[in-house]
């Protein structure tokens, strides 16, 4: 599609209110019975249908073990759709949307449901003028890529010479759970898709939130120039939630809060927060930018001093009794792995030399927040020596991401009355309270960016490597000597070895 | 929460208003914009609902002024509305009688906020020249309504001649869908000569003249508009070309079916779209839509429209009518679809089975 509008009269650049519509398509659904399906997947479709974003040809093929019709496929997405969409339902809206619903019932590795997969990709293809274009979104633990990828491969559904339209592979993460199994499974998946095909999906980036850090940076004159190492102290970027692992255990076992999300959401964040600006939003100019920072990380020298690692007890948190890590269902009672995990890096870069930056994320914190402070160096203070020096003087730029999105900047100002007191305030932008009512979901706008092919959103595969480069020292270090997580209470921020890693350095974490 | 205010003045207000966000804490975050509406007395509840729900993407300070009677008594009264009954913003209706008839800058300046761009909108009939009047001319967007107004086509043709970036109306925003639609269907065939452009509907309202103005200067193609009785006016539009037709064709208010030679018939999923979606669009952009200028400054002149009559019985109308070509500034634009699109615009007003308002019909009032 994008080749041809550049030939079409009716686009103008100008023309702001000509928004695109993805190409005809059919996107092909493997683990449709899953949580982030049901949550996620299904909802984001149907919004962007009602947003009249979606090719009227598009068409959604489940494929998944139930023994489904069509039509039953349709109920199912129907009932997930009125429960989580976040547009209004419409009855004509949705007999549209699901005129264009298929199922495919099968095992992984059944060729004959392959077969039967390719029969309704050309049926659609017929009777719906998809055109040949197939996305094959894999939401579906990592260890049976390799089979449905072949599977792929060997029906002819994959990347080859003589398809008519576009094949895509969407995947999520964990993308391995280290550098090796990282590229084994790129391996796989480069091996039926071309390398621009894969669409790596980190939902954090679809989030207006963070993109707004781009905005935030480079579209203002008056934060760029304090954003280095001579005026910022250190970077704080945490990733709380207030659940528990809840039914996860089958796959939080052995994964942990580092590999499941500082790998991925906090070094993404990080990249944001610290990247030279880019020439342009395209693909190539952003990964490059992305990827030069993540290439400057360096990591401490003692990798013990420098990381916390908690397990969260059970207790009362926020007046209810909530089970510690290690009473939940199907976790060993000898399980290592952490809820909560913190770290430091450095960026040696000339921008960043110095600046310390702090990453941490866990579960069962104080609440759900996820927010990038930058904390700037105080300021030399020579007129309000009478007050305490620690009651203020400690700027701060805090982009938060969810909830509540916004910015927040401290300063100190002057109390009334008195004669030189200083405190600190805050200025506030909210997103507002109901501005981000009508703003798309992440998923809305990832889907939406696979359909039109356009990756910038995407992390690409170096930067999946380097991530894992970051993270995989730590993780060795945890695992060679013995690192036994430290028990943290549930509402809490945290164990004590996380509070003493910013202490060594002379620090305090934020209370977000 | 609601305050009324009897006999008051501006600086009043903002006292008020002000008191209100100490003593109460309300108070709207983040309000990027002033709008400020210029209704007429009777016909405000409408435009403020969709100026509450375009709010929410756009948190605002919303200043109603409505005009009353001008032989009244010259008074001022004041509405406030702020927290939930407000949306995301807070609501200022002042209702102007006698000398206040007439809205100006000195009225409203007091409660305009700081450094925010001003957007002004008239729901319905707008003055003579919206960018030369007091509050049109420090706004930066005016945003008229040429299908609701009285005298639809007589209002474009004024748009027209009086065009300055920053205008845009509502009769160009109902299309967006149309005009989405058609782009992205050009996308997929490719490079294509189109003959000829054929828009069907029962009437021609401004809407369905601004598309076919702008498909014929982008296609470079003649548009003739056909009337065809049937209910709603815009809901048929087709690019003849040498393989064949490409056309969508909505003959209900939600799904539209689009033909193109060699592919399936597909569904569209293109509900009407009322007057907050309209509006919510034309706030989110604060820049002139230089498209929108070409359309309606050169291309009512240039544009190759002529409509025809399905009936031949119906020519002796075209006589009749020839004023209205004149009018709309259109040498090809031949009258009777003028006159009937005028009548057809008036009748819509007693068209109550939609909410907001329609890329066609346009005349619904409250």
């Amino acid at each position: 599609m994008p080749e041809n509008t550049q030939h079409n009269p009716l686009r103008d650049p100008r023309d702001r209110r000509l928004t695109r519509v993805a190409a005809p398509s059919a996107l092909v659904l493997f683990g449709v019975t899953g949580d982030l399906a049901k949550k996620k997947l299904l909802p984001a479709m149907y919004d962007l249908a009602n947003r009249s974003l979606l090719p009227p040809a598009f068409s959604l093929v489940g494929f998944g073990r139930r023994d489904w019709n069509d039509a039953q496929f349709a109920e199912y997405v129907k009932e997930h759709v009125a429960e989580h969409a976040r547009t209004p339902y419409n009855e004509d809206l949705w007999n549209q949307f699901a005129s264009g619903l298929r199922f495919v019932h099968g095992e992984f590795d059944d060729d004959d449901a392959y077969v039967r997969l390719a029969q309704t990709l050309d049926e659609l293809d017929r009777d719906r003028g998809t055109r040949g274009n197939h996305a094959f979104y894999l939401s579906i633990p990592p260890k049976t890529f390799e089979v449905v990828c072949q599977q792929l491969a060997d029906h002819d559904l994959a990347d080859s010479q003589d398809s008519k339209g576009w094949r895509r592979v969407v995947i999520e993460k964990p993308f391995g759970h280290d550098l090796d199994s990282a590229r084994e499974l790129n391996a796989i998946v480069e091996r039926v898709f071309r390398p621009d095909s894969v669409f790596r999906i980190d939902h954090y980036l679809g989030k207006e939130t963070v993109q707004n850090i781009l905005a935030l940076r480079f579209a203002n004159q008056m934060f760029e120039p304090l954003w280095d190492a001579r005026y910022v102290d250190h970077v704080q970027i945490t990733m709380a939630e207030e659940i528990g692992i809840g039914s996860r255990a089958g796959y939080y076992d052995g994964v942990g809060a580092a590999r499941d999300v500082i790998q991925n959401h906090l070094l993404q964040l990080l990249a944001f927060t610290a990247m030279e600006e880019p020439a342009s939003f395209s693909a190539h100019n952003l990964r490059r930018e992305k990827a030069k920072v993540l290439e400057s990380v360096v990591l401490p020298s003692d990798l013990g001093e420098h990381s916390a690692l908690g397990q969260y007890t059970s207790g009362l948190q926020g007046g209810e009794f909530v089970k510690g890590f290690h009473e939940e269902s199907d976790i060993p009672a000898d399980s290592r792995t952490e809820t909560f995990a913190a770290l430091r890096v450095d960026i040696n870069n000339r921008r960043w030399a110095g600046v310390p930056f702090y990453l941490r994320a866990g579960k069962r914190l104080g609440r759900r927040v996820t927010e990038i402070a930058v904390a700037f160096k105080k300021s030399p203070n020579l007129l309000f020596r009478d007050t305490d020096n620690e009651e203020f003087g400690q700027n701060a730029i805090v982009i938060r991401i969810q909830p509540d999105e916004g910015v927040t900047i401290r300063f100190g100002s002057k109390v009334p009355g008195t004669q030189s007191e200083i405190r600190d305030v805050t200025m506030d932008f909210g997103y507002g309270h109901a501005f981000t009512e009508s703003s798309p979901e992440a998923y809305e706008r990832l889907i939406f960016d696979v359909l039109l092919g356009e990756p910038p959103l995407f992390p690409d595969h170096s930067e999946v490597e380097l991530s894992w480069k970051i993270l995989d020292p730590f993780e060795n270090y945890w695992s060679e000597h013995q690192v036994q997580p430290e028990p943290y209470a549930p509402g809490s921020w945290g164990p004590e070895s996380a509070h003493e890693l910013m202490a060594r350095d002379g620090r305090v974490w934020r209370r977000p | 929460m609601i305050v009324q205010m009897e006999n008051t003045t501006a600086a009043k207000i903002e006292k008020k208003l002000n008191q209100l966000r100490d003593e109460n804490g309300v108070v709207t975050l983040g309000r990027v914009l002033t709008l400020v509406i210029l209704a007429q007395a009777g016909h405000s509840e409408m435009a403020v609902e969709a100026a509450n729900y375009a709010s929410h993407e756009h948190p605002c300070r919303i200043i109603v002024h409505v005009a009353h009677s001008r032989t009244d008594e010259t008074r001022l009264d004041a509405q406030l509305r702020v927290g939930g009954d407000a949306g995301a913003s807070e609501v200022i209706l002042m209702h102007g009688y006698g000398d206040l008839a007439e809205p100006t800058e000195t009225l409203v300046s007091a409660l305009l906020l700081p450094d925010a761009p001003i957007v002004a909108w008239w729901p319905h009939d707008f003055p003579q020249n919206p960018s030369e009047s007091s509050i049109g001319r420090i706004a930066h967007r005016r945003i008229t309504d040429s299908s609701r107004a009285d005298e639809p086509f007589a209002s474009l043709t004024q748009l027209a001649r009086q065009y300055t970036p920053g205008d845009t109306d509502l009769a160009w925003t109902r299309i967006t869908n149309w005009r989405v639609q058609l782009a992205a269907v050009l996308d997929q065939v490719g490079p294509v000569a189109v003959r000829e452009i054929v828009l069907e509907g029962n009437a021609v309202a401004p809407s369905m003249l601004l598309l076919g103005v702008w498909l014929s200067q982008r296609l470079g193609a003649k548009v003739t508009i056909r009337t065809d009785g049937s209910g709603r006016a815009l809901d048929r539009v087709a690019l003849l070309t040498d393989q064949g037709a490409v056309e969508i064709n909505r003959p209900g208010r939600t799904v539209a079916v689009l033909s193109q030679p060699d592919q399936p018939d597909q569904q569209i999923a293109m509900p009407v779209r009322d007057l907050k979606t309209c509006l919510a669009e034309e706030l989110r952009r604060l820049d002139a839509d230089e498209v929108y200028g070409e359309v309606i400054r050169a291309g009512l002149d240039a544009a190759e429209v002529c409509t025809a009559a399905q009936a031949k019985q119906e020519v002796g109308d075209v006589v009749e009518a020839e004023d209205a070509v004149v009018e709309t500034g259109s040498e090809h634009m031949t009258a009777e679809a003028a006159d009937r699109g005028g009548a057809a615009a008036r009748d819509g007003e007693g068209d109550t089975s939609t909410s907001g308002s329609d890329e066609a019909d346009g005349a619904v009032r409250p």
